[in-house]
C-alpha cells in the first residue's frame, strides 16, 4: 500500500502537514511557536503585529459559549520594534513561520513589513478581515474589494515573500474581495477571519461580557460558513486558499480541503481539544485517508466541486 | 466547558490587614489549591485571583488594594454581585505524607492558604514589609513570621528566614508563592539541597483556557500549563525569575 503523505507545497514553503497555527492564538512568542510545533502543527503565524505597541481591549477579551468562542483582544501587540527582537532567530522554530501583519493604512503595513526583513519568515499574511478593533480590518474598511486591492498591492511592491491576505466571511461579495487580492498580487486566501461581531450578554450581570461588547466568532458555529467560503473562493481565484473556521478534527480538516483548501488554519481547535490538536488532527487525517483511499492532500483539495 | 462568567453574591467581607480584605461568595467550585479564578466586575475588568478559603459551599478571594480593579473590590459591600469563571490551571500536588514548608511573600500567602490547611502539619513562613501587612494571623497560629523592617518577628526576607530554617531543619517539599526574585530564591536555595519545589507563576492572564498566549513564560501558558510548577520544569523556564509579558506583549524585567 502506498504510504500516506500529508506534506504539501504552499506557495513554494514546504510544510511536513497541511495545518497552520492561526493568527491571534498563542503566537505572542518564539517560545509558544515552538512548543506548537512540537504539537505537530505543519506552519506557524505569530501574532498580528502593528507599528506601535498596543494593550488591546480590556478583559474579557475571550470567552465561549455553546458554539464556539467569541474574542475582542483588539490585536494587543508589543509593536514591531521588540516584534522584530523577540522573532529574531525563527530558523530554528522547527517549521515556517508566518508574519501577521496590521496596520491603519497601507504605510503601516509597509513599514512593519520591512522593519521584521530581517527575520526569516516564511510568508507574510495581511488580515484586512478584523471585525472588533477600531482603525483595523472591517472596522477601517479595509476588507472592501478596493481597500484589499490598494493594501495588497502595496505590500506587494515592498516583500518578495509569499502574500497571504486573510478575509472577512461578512460580505457577500467575498469572491470579489479574494479577486481582488489576486489581482493585486497575492499568493493565497486566507479564508476567513472571524465572523460577526456576536455578542453575549449576561443575563444575570444584565451587561455584555466582553469589555468591547462585542467580538469574533470563530470556533464550530463559523464551520459551515467558512466551508462556503472557501468553496465560493475556490471556483474565482486561481491562488491557493489556506481554510481557517472552526476545525479541530481530521474530518473537518478533510472537509475544508475537499471545498478547496490548499492547507488549514486552526485556532479555536486548541480550546476544543488541547495544544496538540494539530498531532490529532493529522493522525485522523491520515487515518481517513488510508480508510478512503487517499495518499496525498493535493489529491483531495476541491474534489467537493463538481 | 463554556468559559463564561457566572455571578454570585457577596456574602461576607473580613479584613484581613489594612490592604488586605477577602471577599467570600457561595459556590460549588471544584477547585484545587493553587488553581485560580477570573473575577469580572461587568465594565470594569477581570482578573486573576486565587481562592484564599475553600469550606463546603463557601469560598472567598483575598485582595490586595493595588490598583483600579481591586480598589472596586475593596469597595464593594455585601450582597454585591461578581463575576466568576474558572477554575483554570494546573494546583499545587499534595503528597499525604511529606514534611513540607509553605513560603508566602506578602499577598502570595492567599495561594498557599487552602493548600497550607489541606496539607495539616506544615512548616510555614509568611514574610511582609512590615508586621501590619501579615495576614491569616489567627488562621495559621503556628506561623514563622518576618518583615523587613523587623516590627514582628524575624528581621529579613522570607528567602532570609527559609534560609535560616534550612540550617536547623530539611523539607521533602517545599511550596512558594510571592514575588517572582523571592520564589526564584527559594528554587534556588531548594535546588541546591535536593529539595522539591513548586512555586505558583503570576503573569498578566486573558482567557485563562490556554489559548491566546498572553501569559507565556518559555512557552509555558501559566493559566492551563500553570500556574503551579515543579523544580524540574522551571529548570527549563529560562524567563523564570527574569522576564515577564506585559499586557501589551512587550517583555519586562520581573
Amino acid at each position: 500500500m502506498p504510504k500516506i503523505d500529508l506534506s504539501i507545497n504552499l506557495c513554494n514553503i514546504k510544510l511536513a502537514n497541511p495545518t497552520i497555527l492561526a493568527s491571534g492564538i498563542l503566537g505572542t512568542t518564539k517560545a509558544l511557536l515552538k512548543r506548537v510545533v512540537e504539537n505537530g502543527v505543519g506552519a506557524v503565524t505569530i501574532k498580528s503585529v502593528s507599528t506601535e505597541p498596543r494593550e488591546g481591549h480590556k478583559n474579557p477579551t475571550v470567552i465561549t459559549f455553546e458554539g464556539g468562542m467569541l474574542n475582542a483582544v483588539g490585536y494587543s501587540n508589543p509593536g514591531v520594534d521588540a516584534a522584530a527582537i523577540e522573532f529574531a532567530s525563527i530558523e530554528d522554530v522547527g517549521a515556517p513561520v508566518i508574519a501577521s501583519v496590521i496596520g491603519t493604512q497601507k504605510e503601516d503595513f509597509v513599514q512593519v513589513i520591512k522593519r521584521l526583513s530581517k527575520s526569516k519568515f516564511s510568508a507574510i499574511e495581511i488580515p484586512l478581515s478584523c471585525p472588533h478593533t477600531p482603525g483595523f480590518g472591517m472596522l477601517a474598511e479595509q476588507g472592501t474589494p478596493q481597500a484589499t486591492f490598494d493594501i495588497t498591492s502595496a505590500v506587494r511592491k515592498v516583500t518578495k515573500l509569499p502574500l497571504f491576505v486573510k478575509i472577512s466571511p461578512n460580505i457577500p461579495e467575498i469572491c470579489t474581495v479574494a479577486k481582488a487580492a489576486e489581482d493585486a498580487g497575492a499568493d493565497a486566501i486566507t479564508a476567513v477571519n472571524s465572523m460577526g461581531p456576536g455578542m453575549v450578554i449576561n443575563i444575570e450581570a444584565q451587561k455584555p461580557v466582553l469589555s468591547f461588547k462585542v467580538g469574533g466568532v470563530t470556533g464550530d458555529a463559523l464551520r459551515p460558513i467558512a466551508i462556503r467560503c472557501v468553496y465560493d473562493i475556490y471556483k474565482a481565484v486561481k491562488i491557493p486558499i489556506i481554510g481557517v473556521g472552526g476545525i479541530s478534527t481530521g474530518r473537518h480538516a478533510i472537509e475544508m480541503i475537499m471545498a478547496g483548501a490548499s492547507a488549514i488554519g486552526i485556532g479555536t481547535g486548541i480550546y476544543y481539544r488541547g495544544i496538540d490538536v494539530f498531532k490529532k488532527v493529522c493522525e485522523e487525517m491520515t487515518q481517513w485517508m488510508q480508510e478512503n483511499g487517499f495518499y496525498s492532500i493535493n489529491s483531495i483539495v476541491g474534489i467537493a466541486h463538481d | 466547558m463554556i468559559e463564561q462568567p457566572i455571578m454570585v453574591r457577596i456574602f461576607d467581607i473580613t479584613k484581613e490587614s489594612p490592604g488586605v480584605k477577602t471577599l467570600f461568595f457561595k459556590s460549588k467550585l471544584n477547585f484545587e489549591p493553587g488553581q485560580f479564578i477570573m473575577v469580572w466586575i461587568p465594565l470594569l475588568d477581570e482578573k486573576p485571583f486565587t481562592i484564599s478559603y475553600f469550606q463546603e459551599e463557601l469560598a472567598g478571594i483575598s485582595v490586595l488594594k493595588k490598583g483600579l480593579f481591586t480598589n472596586a473590590l475593596h469597595n464593594m459591600k455585601k450582597g454585591d454581585k461578581l463575576g466568576i469563571r474558572g477554575p483554570y490551571g494546573r494546583g499545587f500536588s499534595i503528597p499525604k505524607t511529606l514534611n513540607s514548608c509553605v513560603v508566602g511573600g506578602g499577598i502570595g500567602m492567599a495561594s498557599l492558604a487552602t493548600l497550607t490547611e489541606r496539607l495539616g502539619n506544615v512548616t510555614i513562613v509568611q514574610g511582609t514589609k512590615t508586621a501590619s501587612e501579615i495576614i491569616y494571623r489567627e488562621r495559621f497560629k503556628n506561623m514563622n513570621i518576618c518583615t523587613e523592617d523587623g516590627s514582628i518577628g524575624f528581621k529579613g526576607t522570607t528567602v532570609d528566614l527559609f534560609a535560616e530554617l534550612l540550617k536547623k531543619q530539611s523539607f521533602q517539599r517545599v511550596y512558594a508563592c510571592g514575588p517572582e526574585k523571592m520564589m526564584y530564591r527559594i528554587f534556588e536555595l531548594c535546588n541546591s539541597r535536593c529539595i522539591e519545589c513548586e512555586v505558583s507563576l503570576d503573569r498578566y492572564i486573558k482567557c485563562g483556557f490556554g489559548v491566546c498566549g498572553q501569559c507565556d513564560c518559555s512557552g509555558q501558558r501559566i493559566c492551563i500549563d500553570g500556574p503551579v510548577f515543579p523544580s524540574n520544569e522551571l529548570s527549563n523556564m529560562k524567563d523564570f525569575g527574569k522576564t515577564l509579558i506585559l499586557k501589551n506583549g512587550k517583555r519586562a524585567y520581573c
